[in-house]
């Protein structure tokens, strides 16, 4: 394997949580719910993948736990804040908070144990096709879900009946009420979306970045997932190029950091922050799609007039 | 079950004693009504009268508080208004129910069968509204359209879903004669079809006119049913407000000073793709004139304000001239300052901020212009709470503004009452000169009439008055000179009793020509 094949492979794994969690608080945002607490649901979602694996010895059992733990962490914020209409920023910041705290705690027992990586599933001819070949078709199972779930959600809001509803419902709840669609159930399924995918990127970080557990090993990915969705104007398949150049943009200057260019090393590790803003911030120039694309109700509360 | 004893399959509709409580407050008061298969029913009242609370309970958005809804002999709950729309009733909304984010096609799918896809949609609306003379482009973001046709969308939406009753909140409001005549004969085909219409409206010549029964609001009670065509327009209006409403007119303004506001061959490029663009537009409006600019929504009115209030300034300075200084490439704070004031066309989120009080809102206006009085502590700027609250109410005041409370936020106001304090806060400095985008849309009778009053009062103290309409009755109750804009051109200037319907409606057809005369023949 060359040189740049394995840096790219690294890019993947890096990318891929971001991606994940950037898809899943898209589909929440643009059903007008803004939800802070991603970085709290990976987290949960990375301890709770983490200790389904150690006991049951099996990493998809821990896949299903870090989805499930994720949608119901996410619930509590959906209850708070759809249901007693509490205020989405102050419970989404409360959220991670909490999440961070209690996965400390459940995974104490777990600290500094040696954990089982999820195995790749390679795809037999297509592996062999040089250079991108092993890149894109000798990967684990959670790559090849994250890339099936853009797609899978840039199908469902733009050409699906459901889509369309949930797209109404972000941008004026009113009127959708008005026409009938249930304003807060769609919110419900929509957030639960969201954690169950923060809840995936998290157990792509126990079970794939780093099989084992540690403390706060989300270590931001929530927070760069939730400007990832404003920048890439809530449209699915710029997460993908946003995620990956962050992704591709971070492990080149640990390379660069490694090889000691004359730079100063945290203009570097600043780099990818700048790269990706910028890059996007050029995508989304077009103020007229802009517009159109983000969810006029985003972040305000709901109540039936009933 | 059958009501009152009449036999339960000759009433499509029967309300019986139907209440809706908000708190304390009843918006509906032990209200009947009943709507006979194939007969267009009006339902007249002023705004607050309990018009809309009605037919959102009809159409399942509101649930009653007591009281029974019979459709076609059974009892029944609408509890949402796809179970109404399952019924067979469809609505067009006053405040329209739409998307702005979406496309046209995708605004009508969400009300339509899942099963139907978007391109099938699309052609069909596309179809369905060229029949009925409403065209619409299905792939327009509703965002880049006007008011008018956003109202058309909501038309064809509900007109898709094949209804058997279908109820419309204030239709013509934004329609030409004309394209009011096609709807005319569309719902009198509805109607040969045996649907039933229950029309909402305070336009007494229309409900004359089309209208079999009708049934006047007031406070939230029925105070009359009876057959429009056997009544006088003045005594529907009493039925409808408890009295007379005052009759406006711009007679005696007669005398035309120096000239105020000028456009010297103004020409602005679309901002955005479904824009209209400004064509070489030339106007000259004099002190104690009313220049009333008619024509079909969408047709550049709003460019035209954007242009000449400096909300868009324009590239050069010299096209645009108030009281004889250019001030094209000005900004609209600047414009004020030369005595200028302006209503545009959207009262929420446009003219006022709803959640902000409405003394927070005249700050917002006139910070600039009347810095003075209401900011203090030099450069720093604080608000004077005192000295704008005293204005704010004197402006209340002034334009008989009803609210709830001493300084209530925007939004709480009735569209009317807001709309009084929105024309009050600019008459309140007695601008020179006063350009009016749409004063009275969407506005009840009696608020209209006084805001018209109003605008003809300020012309005859010796300003001058642009007023934006697409209401003809509005245009020849204030105007004293009428003009048509017509795909971004305006026509020549010609005086208001140089002027009939049937010219103007020509005129908003295009001037060139285009119109076949075969329609508006039948016009009136």
């Amino acid at each position: 394997m060359g040189m740049f094949e394995a840096i790219l492979l690294t890019v993947i794994t890096a990318a891929t949580p971001l991606v994940l969690a950037a898809i899943g608080e898209l589909v929440t945002e643009r059903s007008g719910v803004l939800n802070l607490g991603v970085e709290g649901m990976i987290i949960m979602g990375a301890a709770c993948a983490f200790i389904a694996t150690q006991l049951t010895g099996s990493p998809y059992v821990g896949i299903l736990a870090g989805i499930a733990s994720g949608a119901i962490f996410s619930l509590l914020f959906g209850f708070l804040t759809l249901t007693l209409v509490a205020n989405q920023v102050a419970t989404g910041l409360a959220l991670t908070i909490l999440g961070l705290g209690v996965s400390s705690m459940i995974a104490e027992p777990y600290l500094g144990q040696s954990g089982i990586k999820l195995p790749q599933i390679v795809f037999p001819v297509l592996s062999d096709i040089p250079f991108l070949g092993a890149v894109l078709f000798k990967q684990d199972l959670i790559f090849y879900l994250s890339i099936a779930l853009v797609a899978g959600v840039n199908w469902f809001l733009f050409k699906s009946r459901a889509g369309l509803k949930l797209r109404s419902v972000g941008d004026s709840h009113a009127s959708a009420h008005a026409l009938g669609i249930n304003v807060i159930r769609t919110r419900y399924l929509a957030v639960m979306f969201g954690g169950a995918c923060a809840g995936l990127a998290g157990a792509q970080l126990s079970l794939v970045y780093t099989p084992q557990w540690a403390e706060n090993m989300s270590a931001g990915r929530g927070w760069i997932a939730l400007a990832l969705v404003v920048f890439a104007s809530w449209r699915p398949w710029r997460i993908v190029a946003g995620g990956y150049l962050f992704g591709a943009v971070s492990i080149s200057q640990l390379y660069a950091q490694a090889s000691g260019v004359g730079i100063p090393s945290q203009f570097l590790s600043a780099l990818p922050y700048l790269a990706t803003i910028i890059v996007l911030i050029l995508i989304s120039h077009n103020r007229r799609t802009t517009l159109i694309n983000t969810p006029a109700s985003l972040g305000k509360s709901f109540v039936p007039d009933r | 079950m059958s009501a009152e004893g009449q036999p339960a399959n000759s009433l499509l509709l029967a309300v019986g004693q139907l209440t809706k409580l908000f708190g304390t407050f009843a918006a509906c008061n032990g209200i009947n009504l009943d709507i006979k298969p194939g007969e267009i029913h009006a339902l007249l009242g002023e705004n607050g009268a309990g018009k809309s609370t009605l037919v959102k309970m009809l159409f399942g958005v509101l649930a009653p508080t007591s009281g029974q809804i019979v459709w076609q002999g059974q009892p029944v709950r609408i509890s949402s208004p796809s179970a109404a729309r399952k019924l067979g009733i469809g609505m067009v909304f006053q405040h329209f129910s739409l998307f702005e984010a979406l496309t046209v096609a995708e605004n009508i799918a969400l009300s339509m069968d899942p099963g139907v896809s978007l391109a099938r949609i699309a052609k069909e609306a596309s179809d369905l509204s060229h029949a009925y003379g409403l065209p619409l482009d299905p792939h327009a973001h509703v965002a880049d359209l006007s008011v008018g046709e956003r109202q058309r969308i909501e038309i064809v939406r509900a007109l898709l879903q094949n209804p058997k009753l279908i109820i419309l909140d204030e239709p013509t409001s934004v329609l030409t004669p004309q394209e009011a005549d096609r709807l005319f004969e569309t719902l009198n085909k509805l109607k040969a079809e045996g649907r039933s219409v229950l029309y909402i409206s305070h336009r007494l010549e229309e409900v004359q006119r089309i209208c079999d029964r009708a049934t006047v609001l007031r406070h939230g009670k029925v105070t009359g049913a009876c057959d429009p065509r056997q009544e006088t327009p003045s005594s529907l209006a009493r039925m409808m407000v408890g009295g007379d409403v005052a009759h406006v007119s711009a007679e005696g303004t007669g005398t035309k000073g120096a000239i105020k506001l000028e456009a010297r061959h103004l020409s602005a490029s679309a901002r955005t793709p479904f824009a209209v663009s400004l064509k070489n537009i030339c106007l000259k409006v004099h002190a104690g004139e009313v220049l009333a600019i008619a024509g079909v929504a969408g047709n550049g009115q709003g460019e035209l304000f954007d242009a000449l209030s400096g909300e868009y300034p324009v590239a050069s300075d010299d096209v645009i001239l108030i009281s004889d200084k250019p001030v094209g490439t000005r900004g609209i704070n600047a414009r004020r300052l030369m005595g200028a004031g302006f209503v545009p066309e959207e009262r929420h989120g446009h003219a006022a901020v709803s959640a902000l009080s409405l003394s927070d809102n005249l700050i917002l206006a006139r910070s600039q212009s009347d810095r003075r009085a209401f900011l203090g502590g030099g450069p720093l700027g604080l608000i004077r709470q005192d000295a704008v609250k005293m204005a704010a109410k004197r402006i209340s005041a002034a334009m008989d503004v009803r609210k709830s409370g001493e300084n209530p936020p925007a939004g709480s106001l009735s569209g009317g009452n807001l709309q009084k304090f929105i024309v009050g806060r600019e008459l309140d400095r007695q601008p020179t000169v006063l350009i009016v985008n749409q004063p009275t849309w969407g506005v009840d009778a009696g608020a209209a009439s006084r805001i018209r009053q109003a605008l003809v009062d300020l012309a005859k103290s010796g300003s001058a008055v642009l007023v934006i309409s697409q209401d003809l009755d509005e245009i020849f109750e204030v105007a004293t000179e009428i003009a048509v804009i017509s795909e971004g051109r305006l026509s020549d200037i010609y005086p208001a009793s140089d002027l009939s319907r049937e010219k103007i409606g020509l005129l908003m057809g295009g001037m060139y020509g285009k119109t076949e005369t075969a329609e508006t023949a039948h016009a009136h």
